[in-house]
């Protein structure tokens, strides 16, 4: 095998213009005689805009015009769309809150955006934007999530604030096993507001050419085609073939550049209505405060055991907070990303999940990296660690006693997933061994020595990734499929252009995906090129989320590559006088089985482009599309152990010791998926002890900077002890599962349970901060 | 009001209004956009350049204040074919995903370099506390200063 194919940890090909500061994202992009927008955002969390006054913002030199929701009604631009169709348990649809991309009656939530200001100068736009005139009648806003469905009612057309009231499983045979039960664990609390926080803030440059009408929105998207196919199909900016997406180098974004948001709406809006390009970029107060956030539940969770501590029954209530509006994908992510993952690595034999997603005056909530996922896990991992607790049952013993079989799969869950393939216990023994639990006790006893607290957590996570197939998520609601697509162009000169619909924002695909092609053909790494993040260049493409895209995307190319290969195998067979059944294909090179005869990959790509002794049957060129649909999620798995120590008189938790053991079936750049973990679990680390999204009970966001946002930073955290084990898919080509969002998943109920232990407590709520801790170990 | 400073060697004079900042002269004026912009709270670092030697953050430096100074870039330490040690680190370990934060980490990587002796794990950490990143969890980033210590 070769030093850069499939399983090599080769080096990453994109960093070399990063290094050298040679990137080139949204910001860095300027166009000729381009003009500068700044949004007009409420100050309030509910209230009836009265009037809006620009005349001042006229007058100041370089405005070019002030513009608010009114303007974009009257051009006809519609609502910004949610991409998931949720029913109720009573099967009716979800309430769906009206959400134009400037407000045009009444904002919903601080920051919510209701004009835009045009100017010469981003200083203009700025004065500008100082001296707009805004009337207000405040409104009483509804903020707490507990108190969601009791307050003010945001939306006349969803009473009591709930969108739906959703629900999966077998009520009553999880009714009976709870009857049944010899030992019932259950907990409440909550999963905290997270804000996301990608290190480069959003931004959109769009210029219109009057000439053919055509868009170009140049933005920070982690789906451009999905982002030209709202705009165009629901928000009406433009039909889809007059508009062209660009996501350049994106810096970051863990979901919440997935969205389609009023700011690039209206700035590619603006562009046609002043005739000029139009800039925005967000600073970080407007990320803080009209990103889409994440989590935010509520949920009170019980888990029924036997007498032999086998798990029978699981009932989860959750409240989940969508903020003010649903973002493009928050209806499915406290549902069907969250509800279906409940099962864990267990065999529970009845689940049921109930899910009110409630409305409150807050930013809009969606997908943040694990979506649906962390929550699930934390309200398993929690439960499973209470019970051994309370049963007094080692936890690791516990969990083994539970788990699903590998002679188990494939496993039907209770929460209609199917998982194909895993081996629980490999990663737990592996955790195991790297934390050197069997020493633990004596590690806790110098720590109480040296007057600290030392505990230790386990969380044993799945996840469910490469969202799929199409046909059932249609079912389900999703409003697109869930394929995606790749081409694979063989050059005249045999190198290869690679387009794939996924997005790289971070994740290194420029240099995974060259690895698969050039291994599957044999040819260099440096002769395939990867082209993404351009709807102009690449056919199509559903971006990059849910860890999705070595497992749909990749295939894709695979599926493409294959293409290839079959179509060289016909040419190679012609000019060598045989049959393509008797061509073999391998590093590079066709091989006529029959005869001692060889042609080079170069040979053949040249032939299909001068067609000289070329078989009749075939068209010229050597250049293959494929769209791969998944026929089942992937699942990979792992278990995270953390281990902290805690000085009870500060209330510091110190993260010790975080071993991860994860399951991403077969890898392709070893490196890359580490540094995927490592992400992960910073950010996970980052939700259990460090973040937290606050409104006060006015609505105002209270952590909205760095100061009052804590960010996880280099002395937070420890260095990370990650290790492996493979089971591969059994049902895409590559053997993939994902691996981007593990760390955020397994984390936090690895440290909360960690923190847990060493406090003695039942629970804590996240993130657990110096002063909740310092509280608790005081007892 | 007038300014010439020497950038990553070269110098310039720039004419530009009394509240404009370093790293809008560099993003804005000259083109440099290697140097970016995380934050408004002076608290990302993604914007850190060396000024006479030593490491600021941009958005918290008035081009007025660095009149007759030496400013060196991310595009000042190195190119394709001969990287700065510390940036042929960072690729090695894998210190980087999205880019974003880069820059200025490594611009604060070598600072931190040059003025601490005996680096170690938690230096490096405590070091760079100033430098958000949100995609590599810091474990890469750690280990690229610490190589790069060796070879700088
Ligand atoms: S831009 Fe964040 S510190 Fe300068
Ligand atoms: S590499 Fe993305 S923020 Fe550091």
């Amino acid at each position: 095998m070769s030093d850069t194919g499939i399983g090599k940890s080769v080096k990453r090909r994109e960093d070399l213009r990063f290094i050298t500061g040679r990137g080139r994202y949204t910001d860095d992009v300027n166009r000729p005689n381009q003009v500068y927008a700044v949004f007009l955002r409420s100050p309030y969390p509910r209230a009836r805009i009265v009037s809006i006054d620009a005349s001042g913002a006229d007058e100041v030199a370089g405005v070019i015009g002030v513009f608010t929701g009114k303007d974009l009604s009257a051009d006809k631009i519609g609502d910004l769309p949610c991409g998931w169709m949720v029913k109720s348990k009573d099967g009716s649809d979800m309430k769906i809150a009206p959400h134009p991309p400037l407000a045009v009656e009444v904002v919903n939530y601080v920051g919510e955006p209701y004009g835009i200001v045009v100017a010469e100068s981003l200083a203009a736009a700025r004065d500008g934007a100082e001296v707009v005139a805004t009337e207000f009648e405040e409104l009483t806003p509804t903020v707490s999530v507990a108190n969601a469905t009791a307050g003010a009612q945001l939306h006349t057309n969803v009473p009591d604030n709930v969108c739906y009231l959703w629900e999966l499983g077998d009520a009553d045979a999880t009714n009976a096993a709870f009857a049944a039960a010899a030992h019932v664990t259950k907990l409440t609390f909550s999963n905290n507001r997270l804000i996301p926080n990608a290190m480069e803030p959003r931004a959109a440059v769009a210029s219109f050419d009057a000439a053919t009408e055509e868009f170009t929105l140049v933005t920070t998207s982690q789906n451009p085609h999905l982002e030209r196919l709202i705009l165009s199909a629901f928000v009406q900016l433009a039909p889809e073939h007059k508009l062209r997406v660009i996501a350049p180098d994106v810096g970051g974004g863990f979901g919440s550049k997935i969205f389609v948001y009023a700011e690039e709406t209206a700035v590619a809006w603006a562009a046609r209505r002043v005739g000029r390009p139009v800039k925005w970029t967000a600073d970080r107060s407007e990320s803080f405060l009209a990103d889409a956030h994440g989590r935010d539940h509520l949920t009170t969770a019980e888990l029924a055991l036997d007498g032999d501590g086998l798990f029978q029954g699981l009932r989860v209530r959750t409240r989940a907070n969508l903020g003010a509006y649903l973002s493009t994908f928050a209806s499915s992510v406290p549902t069907y990303l969250y509800g279906t993952l409940l099962a864990g690595q267990y065999r529970t034999p009845a689940i049921h999940v109930e899910v009110e997603g409630v409305y409150t005056n807050t930013a809009p909530v969606d997908a943040y990296r694990g979506a649906g996922r962390p929550e699930a896990t934390y309200v398993v991992e929690r439960l499973v660690e209470t019970a051994a607790r309370e049963l007094k049952v080692d936890p690791a013993a516990l969990r083994r006693r539970n788990f699903i079989a590998p002679d188990q799969f494939p496993y039907q869950t209770p929460v209609a997933l199917e998982y194909d393939t895993g081996n629980y216990e490999a990663s737990l023994a592996a955790a195991l061994e790297k934390s050197d639990y069997a020493n633990f006790a004596a590690r806790k006893a110098a720590s109480e020595q040296r007057g600290k607290r030392r505990g230790i957590g386990f969380s044993c996570y799945i996840e469910a990734c490469g969202l799929a197939p199409s046909q059932l998520a249609i079912q389900l609601g999703a409003g697109v499929g869930l394929y995606e697509s790749g081409e694979v162009r063989v050059n005249p000169t045999g190198n290869v252009t690679v387009f794939t619909g996924s997005h790289s924002h971070g994740q290194g695909h420029e240099t995974t995906f060259a690895q698969v092609v050039s291994d599957k053909l044999g040819i260099p790494f440096e002769n395939v090129e990867v082209v993404h993040g351009d709807t102009g260049r690449v056919e199509f493409g559903l971006g990059t989320y849910g860890s999705r895209s070595i497992a749909v995307g990749g295939s894709a190319l695979v599926k493409a590559t294959d293409k290839i290969i079959a179509k060289g195998k016909r040419i190679a067979a012609h000019m060598m006088d045989t049959n393509a059944d008797s061509v073999d294909f391998s590093d590079g090179e066709f091989a006529a089985r029959d005869s001692n005869q060889k042609l080079t990959f170069g040979e053949v790509a040249f032939a299909a482009y001068v067609p000289s002794n070329y078989p009749s049957s075939e068209e010229p060129g050597l250049s293959e599309k494929a769209f791969y649909d998944p026929k089942n999620f992937t699942f990979p798995a792992g278990t995270h152990i953390a281990e902290v120590e805690i000085d009870p008189e500060t209330g510091v938790v110190d993260v010790v010791n975080f071993v991860a053991v994860d399951d991403f079936g077969r890898v392709i750049n070893p490196m890359i998926v580490e540094g995927q973990v490592h992400g992960g679990i910073a950010q996970g680390i980052g939700q259990a002890l460090l973040e937290h999204g606050i409104y006060d009970d006015g609505g105002q966001l209270i952590t909205g900077s760095y100061m009052d946002y804590c960010m996880p930073r280099a002395d937070d955290l420890p260095s990370f002890d990650v290790d492996m084990t493979v089971t591969p898919c059994t049902h895409n080509p590559l053997g993939v599962k994902g691996c981007g969002e593990a760390g955020a998943i397994g984390a936090p109920a690895a440290i909360m349970n960690a923190v847990t232990d060493a406090l003695g407590v039942v629970d804590l709520p996240m993130p657990a901060t110096p002063e909740r801790v310092w509280r608790a170990a005081r007892g | 009001m007038k300014v010439s400073l020497t950038v990553n060697g070269r110098r310039h004079d720039v004419d530009v209004a009394p509240n404009t900042l370093l790293v809008d002269v560099l993003r804005g004026r000259l083109g440099l956009t290697g140097t970016h912009v995380g934050c408004d709270t002076s608290q990302c670092g993604a914007c850190t350049v060396h000024l006479d030697g030593r490491s600021v953050k941009s958005c918290t430096v008035l081009a007025a204040q660095v009149d007759g100074a030496a400013v060196t870039t991310i595009e000042g330490i190195g190119s394709p074919d001969a990287l700065h040690p510390m940036q042929a680190a960072f690729r090695d370990c894998h210190a980087l995903q999205c880019g974003f934060c880069t820059p200025g980490m490594i611009m604060s990587a070598i600072d931190l370099v040059q003025n601490v002796e005996n680096l170690d794990e938690r230096k490096v950490r405590e070091g760079l506390e100033g430098n958000l990143c949100r995609c590599t969890g810091y474990h890469n980033i750690v280990k690229a200063v610490l190589n790069a210590a060796e070879s700088m």
